[in-house]
């Protein structure tokens, strides 16, 4: 039935069997994607890839083919291999300005317990260095001044 | 290549005279004859062919790398090929971009912490304990992380999809 040709066999002009190997991924409604297809592998290849592969896995792997065929047509000397080239650059910048932005945090952490630190080593020297209410000079100072008062 | 030259890869494989003007031969050498085999497997001579015509000189020499690596990959993955490759990396980018948030908010906050001291640090007694000062500044620290978390945005899709969905597969 001409009516219930495949793009595939449209687009080859010719008779659609009820086994053809295209129709359940190449609908007559989206001419273009076999056409793109057909393009850079051409139908004959794309046959021989879906016949050895599990029919559970044809529709993935129609799919792929069409989106590398896709990335083809929009970058003829590239195709998808650009885009794997521009997304291991953007992992690479996004690496290096994690290791920037954890040793800045490494950096303000440091500093933030080291001045926290130094308050504390102040704030010990001096109340315990200073006598209580009852006029006892504190034993527990961080630098021994005792006996500068004896 | 003509007179006594040895044949490319493309015209030994397809067993051809080799012109002196084959577009095959400056990219596929003899000494390497997987290379021409296997972009002849995949996407066909005559399209390679087509594909490089279509091109200026300058530009084919990458055009046969990238579909020398295109076929690899749909030999080494005959259901995604390259797309595979592509769809992992997106991932990969997508986690870094979320870490890079997290690490983000976290340096606000403890920017936002340094420019406003803690009251031990204006003179008022400090807490009676070091484990509930570090215990209460960690909790304000998880309690500003989680709302500087809430501005994080996560990364969209790289390109373009012609599938039209969010990811490369859902």
């Amino acid at each position: 039935m001409n009516s219930g040709r495949c793009a595939a066999c449209k687009h080859l002009r010719r008779r659609c069997p009820s086994d053809c190997v295209f129709s359940p991924y190449f609908p007559a409604n989206n001419p273009r994607r076999f056409a793109y297809v057909h393009k850079i592998y051409g139908a004959s290849n794309v046959g021989k890839i879906l016949l050895d592969l599990p029919v559970n896995r044809r529709a993935e792997a129609a799919d792929s083919l069409y989106y590398e065929a896709y990335c083809r047509i929009k970058d003829p000397v590239y195709g998808c291999v650009g885009l794997i080239t521009i997304l291991h650059q953007q992992i690479h910048n996004a690496q290096c300005q994690l290791a920037r932005i954890q040793a800045e945090i490494g950096a303000l952490s440091t500093q933030s317990q080291s001045e926290v630190q130094q308050f504390q080593q102040v704030e010990n020297v001096g109340p315990s260095f200073l006598p209580d209410q009852n006029g006892v000079p504190n034993s527990t100072s961080f630098y021994d001044l005792s006996t500068w008062f004896d | 290549m003509g007179g006594g030259s040895s044949p490319c890869a493309s015209c030994k494989l397809l067993r051809r005279r080799c012109a002196k003007d084959c577009i095959f031969a400056p990219y596929f050498p003899p000494d390497d004859p997987h290379k021409f085999a296997i972009v002849h497997k995949v996407f066909g001579a005559s399209n390679v062919s087509k594909m490089l015509q279509e091109l200026p000189v300058h530009q084919r020499g990458d055009a046969v790398s990238s579909l020398v690596y295109e076929a690899n990959a749909r030999m080494r993955d005959p259901v995604y090929g390259c797309v595979g490759a592509i769809s992992y990396l997106q991932n990969q980018v997508s986690q870094l971009q979320m870490q890079l948030a997290v690490a983000q908010a976290e340096i606000l906050c403890i920017q936002m912490q340094q420019e406003q001291p803690p009251a031990a640090m204006v003179g008022l007694p400090p807490p009676p304990q070091d484990e509930k000062s570090s215990l209460l500044l960690a909790t304000n620290n998880f309690n500003s992380l989680q709302q500087c978390l809430g501005f994080a945005s996560t990364s969209t899709s790289v390109m373009q999809d012609p599938l039209k969905r969010e990811s490369l597969w859902t």
